[in-house]
C-alpha cells in the first residue's frame, strides 16, 4: 500500500468564472496530523470535496487510499470519518436515529465506543437534532465521524463557531486519533493556535494554491524575524536575500527572513549590517506575510 | 508534573516541554526515579500531537535528563545531579543574560547592577517575602 493516504496532484478546478483550485498537489503520509490552513473562500473546503468524492477532479487527479473517490465512493467513504463545520445532519431525527441511520453504512461501526462517545459527551439519544444547541450538534457530529475507527480523519474547519469546551473535545479527539497507529487526521482550521498544537505538517492555501507546504518543525526552523542595523539611513530596505518581508525606517530594518543563520550572516556582512536581534515567528506571523506576499 | 504550553510566541511546542521538563528536574520538583506521565496521556493533557511529546522526551534522553526503562516508562535519570546544576546554571545564565542586555540598554553600569542585585536580596531577607520564583 502507499505511504501516502491521499495524493492530490496538479488539482484544478473551477465554479463557472471563479477559480477555486489551481495546480494544487498536495501529498498526505499515513499516520500524523495534518493542518489546513488558508482564509476564508481560500479553496479549503473545495479541496476537502474532492477528497471525498464530492467534486470530480477537472485537471489533474485525487487518489484516497490509492482509489478514485468519485468512482469508488464505498471503499473510501467507508474509511473517512468525516466533519464539517455546517454539521448539516437531519433536524427531524433523534439522536439515537441519525446514529443507526448512520451505523448502516459503516460495517466497522463500533457500537460499544459509539455508546462511550455518547456517555463522554452527555448527548441524550432521545433528544431531536433541531432542540440541540449548536455545541450539542457538533458533539454529535463528531461521534458520527469517530463512531467506525475511520482510517483518515477528515475536519473542515471542526471548531468554528464552537466554544472552548467544545473545541477541547474536539482537539483530544484529533490526539486520541492520532495516538492509534497509522491512523491520519487532515484538518482545516483558520485558528492557527490549533494547527500548531496538533500539525505535523502544515499547508498554507492561498486563492486557490498552495504557497506552502511543510512539515512544522522545518517551518518554525526557516522562518525567523530579524533586524538589521545600518551604518547610514536607509530610504527603503535594502534588499536582503531570502527576505520575504520588511519593513522599518531609518538605520533599523526588521526583515522576515527564510533560510539559514549562516546565510544571513553572510547576507548581513555585504550589506554591511549589523543584525541587531534575532528571533522566532508565530505560525500566524508566517501565514500573514505569506498571504500578503502573494 | 505541570507544564504550561504556550502557542503563538514562535517557541515550538517540544522546546517548551523540554526546558519545563529540565526546570522541574533542576529544580527538584521532580526527582530522579519520579516516572513521567506516558506520552498519550501528556498530549492528551495538554492537547498537542503525541509526535511532539515523543521528540521532547527523545531529546532529554539523549540530553540524559530522563531514561527509558525496559517497562517502557520514562523516568528521571538517576545521575541527575552534575547534569542538574550545569542546567541550573544554563537556566541562570539566560536570566543574567536578559538582565544584563536591559540595564546596558537602559544605561546602567555593571557595578550598580550587582549592588542592585545585592540590595534586592537583603530588603527580600528583611521582610521576608522573598517568593521563590520561576518563569
Amino acid at each position: 500500500m502507499s505511504d501516502h493516504v491521499i495524493d492530490i496532484e496538479h488539482l484544478s478546478r473551477s465554479f463557472g468564472k471563479t477559480q477555486a483550485l489551481q495546480d494544487v498537489s498536495l501529498r498526505v503520509p499515513r499516520g500524523g496530523v495534518y493542518g489546513l490552513i488558508g482564509s476564508n473562500g481560500a479553496g479549503k473546503t473545495t479541496l476537502i470535496k474532492h477528497i471525498l468524492g464530492s467534486h470530480y477532479a477537472q485537471g489533474g487527479s485525487v487518489s484516497v487510499f490509492g482509489l478514485d473517490p468519485v468512482t469508488d465512493p464505498v471503499g473510501v467513504l467507508g474509511r473517512i470519518g468525516y466533519m464539517s463545520e455546517d454539521r448539516d445532519i437531519p433536524a427531524w431525527m433523534r439522536v439515537q436515529e441519525i446514529i443507526g441511520f448512520t451505523r448502516s453504512f459503516y460495517p466497522a461501526w463500533d457500537t460499544g465506543y459509539a455508546a462511550e462517545l455518547l456517555e463522554l459527551f452527555e448527548l441524550d439519544p432521545k433528544q431531536k437534532i433541531q432542540c440541540l444547541s449548536r455545541g450539542q450538534a457538533a458533539r454529535v457530529c463528531l461521534l458520527l465521524a469517530l463512531s467506525h475507527r475511520p482510517e483518515l480523519l477528515v475536519l473542515d474547519e471542526p471548531s468554528s463557531g464552537l466554544d472552548p469546551v467544545i473545541r477541547r473535545d474536539i482537539l483530544t479527539a484529533i490526539v486520541k486519533t492520532t495516538s492509534d497507529d497509522g491512523r491520519t487526521v487532515l484538518f482545516s482550521s483558520h485558528l492557527l493556535d490549533e494547527v500548531e498544537r496538533l500539525a505535523d505538517r502544515v499547508a498554507i492555501l492561498h486563492e486557490g494554491r498552495i504557497l506552502l507546504d511543510q512539515p512544522l518543525e522545518t517551518i518554525f526552523e526557516s522562518f525567523h524575524r530579524v533586524t538589521l542595523h545600518f551604518e547610514d539611513a536607509q530610504l527603503e530596505a535594502p534588499g536582503l536575500e531570502g527576505a520575504i518581508q520588511s519593513q522599518g525606517n531609518g538605520r533599523d530594518w526588521t526583515y522576515v527572513y527564510c533560510g539559514e543563520k549562516e546565510q544571513l550572516t553572510q547576507a548581513a556582512k555585504g550589506l554591511r549590517a549589523q543584525i541587531v536581534a534575532q528571533g522566532p515567528l508565530s505560525l500566524d506571523d508566517i501565514f500573514v506575510c505569506h498571504v500578503q506576499r502573494s | 508534573m505541570q507544564i504550561h504550553i504556550q502557542t503563538q510566541g514562535g517557541v515550538p511546542i517540544y522546546v517548551q516541554v523540554m526546558q519545563q521538563i529540565k526546570y522541574l528536574v533542576a529544580s527538584g520538583r521532580l526527582q530522579p526515579g519520579d516516572e513521567l506521565p506516558s506520552i498519550r496521556t501528556l498530549a492528551e493533557q495538554l492537547i498537542v500531537n503525541p509526535n511532539t511529546i515523543a521528540r521532547a522526551y527523545r531529546e532529554l534522553e539523549s540530553a540524559g535528563v530522563v531514561e527509558k526503562r525496559r517497562t517502557a516508562g520514562t523516568y528521571v535519570a538517576e545521575t541527575g545531579s552534575p547534569l542538574a546544576r550545569k542546567e541550573r546554571l544554563k537556566l541562570l545564565n539566560q536570566r543574567i543574560d536578559q538582565l544584563l542586555v536591559e540595564a546596558f540598554q537602559m544605561g546602567f553600569e555593571l557595578d550598580e547592577v550587582l549592588k542592585l542585585v545585592q540590595q534586592s536580596q537583603l530588603n527580600s531577607q528583611q521582610t521576608k517575602k522573598g517568593q521563590p520564583r520561576h518563569e
